[in-house]
């Protein structure tokens, strides 16, 4: 346990400049885009005079040099203050409060999912390498994750929403139903089911090939080898052995994969039309919201590194060789 | 609200009038529609500011004129092409200078205060005249508005104003706020912007973001035949491909503002129970236009946009990009603006030899690899047929030895280049006619415009002769001699060819046959749908 504490800390004490840089790369990105909030904004609304244009740039602060905008908003960021969304004319957490908890529930589903049955299955390939089932997990894992998620959400749309109204189309929850409780659950899980599964399916394509190359690989070692001579069952084997320390890329892989989905789910959240953090960082950039934009990345780092922290636990209980070396130090 | 003539207006829109008159039998049920029922329909955006008084904008129409009232709405017939809503009648003086409304008597805001000649004063003189982008040009010389009695309401200017001109804007800049909730408060923040407040037939009831807006009932509306509706809930789609799905699903009921892309239209006619409809949106034409930058001195020479107009096969633009829903453009004003409508003006037959000659008389001999010059070319990235048009126009401009580079951008970015920075030698652009020349057409081509002003002459164009009778049709009161002015203006734009109208096209929308009353005028989208009705 105190490795763990001691990995904590020192996670917690270095991201600090991480999530600085962060978001002077992230307000410098969006200052070199052509075009600022209120051109967006005009555009928005058909167009509009240069007085109303000169209006808006002072109300939003844009008539201030890039030097001092940046330096107020850290500054607000250093007291926990992410800032005003000039395109939703909204505080900045409000926003991220309400979009936060669909993803979260989105991308943890889908994960969870695709880590269950990525390994799963990957076990299943890499018992026996080279075999007919080994063959076919492969190749189908291939054609799955090299499909396109937003053609795979349509087209799950179409057969299960469209075709068979098995399931709603989008939508994180029937609209002003008036529902409460378990009802309420049951319907969001209903209209969770294509979204998530459309994710699920193209992750769970790369976590069994993760699993199978990793075990394909430990196959090969001495003390495979030696489990063998002292005469252990096959099973035994796979799941003792092979298995267990074929994981270990695959919780890195786990780590990484959280800070993808974050991302990644924008073209999911827009075909189903769920109000999530992916669409809301679209809305950001179109909108040249520079606060917003950096609070949702703030927060995605925020997430990364807890994501990543508890790798790290994770792995340290899977392998105690790490975090030893670093008693000495 | 420029149709007068409906018989013309068929003709015009034959391409599509097959798939119209699909939608013709839900209009002729009109008298008998039953009250009652949820209408959920598809909605892309979600304006920050929902207040029409503020934000003249389609996006924020959408929503807010079911809530918040204009004093006039289009309509297909009816005394100059309106129907009263908060103002029974209108009248101009002779010499320009005021304008007297007769307002609605007996008209409650849905906070139950009741509505009166103060809050139209108020949001006239406090509301669209200084803060409206449309109202700002429409309302510039406004002065004072007098309120003798509850009931009257009269237009004070400074300088003559035509009341032509008013009529015509009257749907999109005249939307009335109460004015007890916006006096003495920031109006740009005041929190009624978000949650309305208005007289119209329906009430704001909730907004969540990302997911919906819902409106219900007034049950206190003036009309007391209307609303039939209970309730009308826009559902945020942000993909086009969901709202499709959605409506075959029979999760929404209608989709409008094209929501369902071009491409769908055809197989999307064929789902039983779904019509596609092409009427409504007479009064809200969209126009394709090539903008020209004359500071680069190839295109300051007329040969030269004379040829990149010869080069434009607009039967090709109207029946490959558009599909056949759109109309092929001859000048400034479109077909189905009939009251300013020219036919009488120079035209650029798709003539690609002719283009050739006219680039070889200029000056610009093609050199050994067929190239004569290299142009800049920005297509505006607002809608997929602007983007499908730029790929479109570097073909037809390679014909008559014209390299364009092609330089895509996303809107914001596209926004500050061609109208701040004039990074542009030719853009797409897709300007709205919004029912007179003088409200957002006249400033295509206009000079003296500041940088930095969006859809306005940023191509450096200026003509003295142009510009004088843009000048002179804005205060000329009689709406004949003002009407022969813009026919003027429109020969003149399509002889000199400031900049090249190529197409203008109306919207489509899709819709489940349950539906009654849909595009009963030619802003349906954006009016009240207080007669729409659900099939039971």
């Amino acid at each position: 346990m105190t490795r763990a504490l001691r990995l904590t800390t020192r996670r917690a004490l270095s991201s600090i400049p991480v999530l600085l840089i962060v978001v002077i790369l992230t307000f410098l990105l969006l200052e070199t885009a052509a075009g600022d909030a209120v051109d967006a904004y005009l555009l928005s609304i058909g167009g509009g005079d240069a007085a109303i244009a000169e209006t808006l740039r002072q109300a939003y602060g844009l008539d201030q040099s890039m030097a001092a905008r940046l330096w107020l908003y850290l500054s607000a960021l250093a007291r926990l203050d992410l800032g005003w969304s000039v395109a939703f004319d909204r505080p900045v957490l409000g926003l991220i409060i309400e979009r936060l908890p669909n993803t979260l529930l989105l991308m943890g589903s889908a994960t969870a999912l695709a880590f269950a049955f990525g390994s799963t299955l990957g076990i299943l390939a890499g018992a026996r390498p080279g075999s007919l089932r080994d063959r076919l997990l492969s190749t189908l894992s291939l054609v799955v994750y090299a499909i396109p998620g937003f053609w795979l959400g349509l087209v799950l749309a179409i057969v299960f929403a469209v075709q068979l109204r098995w399931l709603p189309t989008s939508g994180i929850e029937t609209i002003a139903s008036g529902r409460t409780g378990l009802s309420r659950a049951a319907d969001i899980a209903a209209h969770l089911v294509l979204p998530v599964g459309t994710l699920a399916l193209i992750y769970t394509a790369l976590f069994l090939r993760v699993m199978r190359a990793g075990m394909a690989g430990i196959w090969r070692l001495d003390f495979v080898l030696f489990a063998r001579a002292k005469g252990l069952s096959r099973v035994r084997i796979v799941l003792r052995h092979v298995a267990r320390n074929a994981l270990l890329p695959l919780i890195t892989m786990l780590g990484l994969q959280a800070a993808a989905m974050l991302g990644g789910s924008v073209v999911i959240e827009s075909i189903f039309a769920i109000p999530g953090f992916g669409r809301l960082a679209q809305e950001a950039v179109s909108g040249r919201d520079a606060a917003l934009l950096c609070g949702i990345i703030v927060v995605s780092a925020v997430l990364v590194i807890l994501v990543n922290l508890l790798v790290d636990i994770v792995y340290a209980a899977l392998d105690p060789r790490v975090g030893t070396a670093e008693r000495g130090a | 609200m420029l149709i007068a003539n409906p018989t013309r207006r068929s003709f015009l829109q034959a391409g599509a009038a097959l798939l119209a008159s699909t939608a013709l039998p839900a209009i002729a049920l009109a008298e008998s529609a039953p009250a009652g029922g949820r209408l959920v329909v598809a909605a892309d955006s979600e304006p920050k500011n929902l207040n029409p008084a503020i934000v003249a904008s389609n996006g924020v129409f959408f929503v807010a004129s079911k809530v918040i009232e204009p004093l006039a709405e289009a309509a297909f017939a009816g005394e100059d092409g309106l129907s009263p809503r908060l103002a029974t009648s209108w009248e101009g003086s002779d010499d320009g200078l005021s304008v007297t409304f007769r307002l609605r008597e007996g008209v409650t805001w849905h906070d139950g205060k009741p509505f009166t000649s103060a809050d139209v004063a108020f949001s006239a003189l406090e509301v669209w005249k200084p803060l409206q982008n449309l109202g700002r040009i429409v309302f510039a010389h406004l002065e004072a508005v007098e309120t003798p009695d509850a009931a009257t309401a009269i237009f004070r200017f400074s300088r003559p104003t035509p009341l032509q001109l008013i009529r015509n804007a009257l749907p999109v800049v005249s939307s009335v706020i109460p004015k007890h909730l916006y006096e003495g408060t920031n109006i740009a923040t005041n929190p009624a912007n978000t949650q309305l407040v208005g007289t119209g037939p329906f009430r704001f009831a909730e907004y969540k973001p990302g997911e919906y807006y819902r409106l219900t009932r007034n049950e206190a509306y003036w009309d007391k035949e209307q609303p039939k509706l209970d309730e009308i809930i826009f559902r945020v789609l942000p993909d086009r491909a969901g709202a499709g799905a959605a409506l075959e699903a029979e999760e929404i009921q209608l989709a409008a503002f094209s929501a369902v892309p071009l491409a769908d239209l055809d197989r999307i006619s064929k789902v039983p129970g779904l019509a596609v409809v092409t009427r409504g949106y007479e009064a809200l034409t969209y126009q394709l236009v090539v903008e020209i930058n004359h500071r680069r001195k190839e295109l300051a020479d007329l040969k030269v946009r004379q040829a990149i107009a010869h080069a434009i096969d607009k039967t090709f633009v109207v029946d490959t990009i558009f599909l056949g829903y759109a109309e092929a453009a001859t000048g400034p004003v479109p077909k189905n603006a009939p009251q300013f409508y020219e036919a009488d003006v120079p035209a650029y037959a798709f003539d690609v030899a002719k283009a050739n000659a006219l680039l070889d008389e200029a000056g610009y001999a093609k050199d050994a690899n067929g190239r004569r010059f290299t142009l800049k070319l920005r297509p505006a990235p607002y809608f997929n047929e602007t983007r499908q048009f730029g790929d479109y126009l570097r073909q037809a401009l390679a014909a008559i030895g014209i390299d364009a580079e092609l330089v895509n951008a996303d809107s914001a970015a596209h926004q500050k280049a061609v109208y701040t920075d004039h990074d542009f030698d030719l853009a797409v652009a897709p300007p709205v006619f919004r029912g007179d020349p003088a409200i957002s057409t006249t400033i295509l081509v206009q000079s003296g415009i500041p940088a930095g002003v969006g859809f306005s002459n940023q191509g450096g164009y200026a003509n003295a002769e142009l510009d004088a009778v843009i000048a002179k049709a804005a205060e000329t009161i009689d709406t004949a001699a003002r009407t022969a002015l813009y026919r003027q203006f429109q020969k003149l734009v399509a002889a000199d060819l400031p900049l090249i109208n190529v197409a203008e096209w109306g919207f489509i929308t899709v819709a489940r046959d349950s539906v009654l009353n849909v595009a009963s005028n030619p802003r349906w989208a954006v009016s009240n749908w207080a007669d729409t009705a659900l099939k039971t």
